[in-house]
């Protein structure tokens, strides 16, 4: 996918499609959608930086009960160690930085790791059935 | 569809009605653009009803948050209305639902400020 915020709303009705297929509730796909978006922002925004040379790869897929999105980007990758607590105190009224803490609470998995040659990939993974 | 926004006055108190998507690009920037005017008119009360939002992502709550500093650093006061499960649920996981005044009716958050 092109690196656009036309791309964060293709992938995020993608994942939904799929989503709904696989049989989440409407609670449930909100979260979903919401995980996806913040994914394949941080993919767009951060990693490509809009670049129109760089994408963004994107998988989504139902298996069994587990509903699995993957998205890569090209960018330069960055400190996955040291992210900053959004609920910490000093940082609560940042206007920015809740992108994967709301990830990591609306999803069952959340895995980051640096691609090589370059960039980052993420996986997100949610339970059809509770675990 | 980004996002609506529809301002009108309540004797003192500013109310912007607003319905759509607070994402990133069109609909934040909207947002931010209609607080930043309304601060530079030293509109001191702001009431958001946010009744119609239909979705708002981590960008649209930064921009809620930036709105709120703003006016409070220009010695004014915004309060939210209207939120519905998902915002709320947002504002709650967040941490943020306690820093915003937050009200289910119009008239009872019109006589708060």
């Amino acid at each position: 996918m092109d690196s656009t915020l036309e791309s964060v709303d293709s992938a995020e009705a993608l994942a939904l499609g799929v989503a709904e297929r696989a049989g989440f509730d409407e609670d449930d796909l909100m979260k979903i959608g919401l995980a996806v978006r913040e994914s394949m922002v941080n993919a767009v925004v951060h990693g490509n930086r809009y670049s129109a040379h760089k994408k963004v790869r994107f998988l989504a897929a139902h298996h069994d009960t587990r509903f699995t999105v993957r998205i890569a980007d090209e960018g330069e990758g960055f400190d996955m160690t040291h992210l900053p607590d959004p609920l910490a105190p000093e940082n609560l009224m940042r206007t920015s930085g809740r992108g994967i803490f709301l990830i990591r609470s609306f999803m069952d998995e959340f895995e980051m790791k640096r691609l090589e040659p370059g960039g980052t990939e993420v996986t997100l993974v949610k339970y059809t059935v509770s675990k | 569809m980004s996002v609506k926004l529809n301002t009108r006055q309540v004797g003192d108190v500013t109310v912007v009605d607003v319905a759509g998507r607070i994402t990133l690009g069109e609909g934040s920037s909207a947002l931010r653009d209609a607080l930043r005017e309304m601060v530079s008119k030293n509109q001191k009360k702001i009431l958001l009803n946010l009744g119609e939002v239909s979705y708002i992502d981590s960008s649209g709550i930064g921009e809620l948050v930036s709105g709120f500093t703003t006016v409070t650093n220009s010695g004014g006061q915004l309060k939210l209305l209207g939120l519905n499960k998902r915002v709320k649920d947002l504002l709650q996981i967040t941490k943020l639902y306690t820093v915003f005044d937050v009200h289910e009716e119009e008239a009872s958050a019109i006589r708060s400020f």
